[in-house]
């Protein structure tokens, strides 16, 4: 039974990430990408990483995804030019594509020896033993142990990182060329009075007061 | 199965996105490219973390998926100010990022 969902979801994986690869629309490319990660969570479930595989579904194919649904649906359909050059006869694209095509090939060459040729014998076997519990292996409980016990610095690290990163997000995005016309009109609306100053509004993001 | 199975998806996953990085144009699918490749290591991980029976493996995919979400939030935010100073989505286009 596992052997016929291990190959489902491996044919998924692998489908999703030629579908990123392959489709001209960016926008297909994401869906392609959600389709990828829930199926590598079911790859994850398989291999007894129940909390990884959760937060799996729920942050990478929920929250990520969205935004780049976002920015994609933001930035608009860049379908057109990339189409238009690669399929130009003779353009550089062409040939990069195929050179990136054989250093690929030889990446996964490389990949599977150096993974499967490793002489490791419990890489033919099917994993260590597993009892189910409350507390087994791979488990929240097991996971939130370890976070915060022996991977204490790692955690508090990563929250910093990701602090930094939604700081470093509103920078880069922010707008620099001021408010348009109609923004600037002050309407009175009546969050206004539950609020400081402009807070909340364009205003505020481009720092003027 | 196995634990040599995974590690055949996740080099698998690995070469492809790496395909994706090199020879795509647009910036965001070479994001959605990095993640595969993100991706193709966590597998990996968490296939020698069931192979030892070991937690550390799956902390590290964490920490890895946290460094994705971080790298996302900072490439869309450069693709959005690309966006709002008109220059061209364009990887080749873009050759310097002074200004």
């Amino acid at each position: 039974m596992s052997q016929v969902i291990f190959f489902i979801a491996a044919i998924g994986v692998i489908s999703g990430a030629v579908g990123v690869v392959m489709l001209r629309n960016p926008f297909y490319a994401v869906l392609a990408l959600v389709a990828h990660l829930l199926s590598l969570a079911v790859l994850f479930l398989l291999l007894r990483a129940e909390f990884v595989a959760a937060i799996q579904v729920v942050i990478y194919a929920g929250a990520v995804m969205v935004l780049y649904v976002f920015v994609v649906a933001y930035v608009g359909d860049q379908t057109q030019p990339l189409g238009e050059r690669i399929g130009a006869p003779g353009a550089v694209g062409s040939r990069l594509r195929l050179g990136g095509l054989l250093l690929a090939g030889a990446l996964v060459v490389e990949l599977l020896i150096a993974l499967l040729g490793t002489g490791l014998q419990a890489i033919d076997g099917k994993g260590a033993g597993y009892t189910p519990g409350p507390q087994a292996f791979g488990t929240p409980a097991y996971i939130g142990k370890l976070l915060l016990t022996r991977f204490l610095l790692a955690f508090e690290v990563a929250s910093f990182l990701l602090l930094i990163a939604a700081v470093g997000g509103v920078v880069l995005a922010r707008r620099r060329h001021g408010l348009d016309e109609q923004e600037e009109e002050d309407l009175l609306v009546p969050m206004d009075l539950l609020r400081p100053g402009s807070a909340g509004t364009m205003a505020e993001g481009v720092g003027r007061r | 199965m196995s634990i040599a199975w995974y590690l055949a998806v996740s080099a698998i996953v690995f070469s492809l996105g790496a395909i994706g990085v090199i020879t795509r144009r647009n910036p965001l699918v070479v994001l959605l490219c990095l993640e595969l490749m993100l991706n193709g290591g966590n597998l990996a991980l968490i296939a020698f973390s069931r192979m030892w029976g070991n937690g550390d493996g799956q902390i590290l995919a964490i920490v890895v998926m946290t460094v994705a979400a971080c790298e996302v939030c900072i490439g869309l935010g450069m693709i959005v100010a690309l966006y709002r100073r008109h220059l061209p989505i364009d990887v080749d286009e873009l050759r310097e990022l002074q200004g």
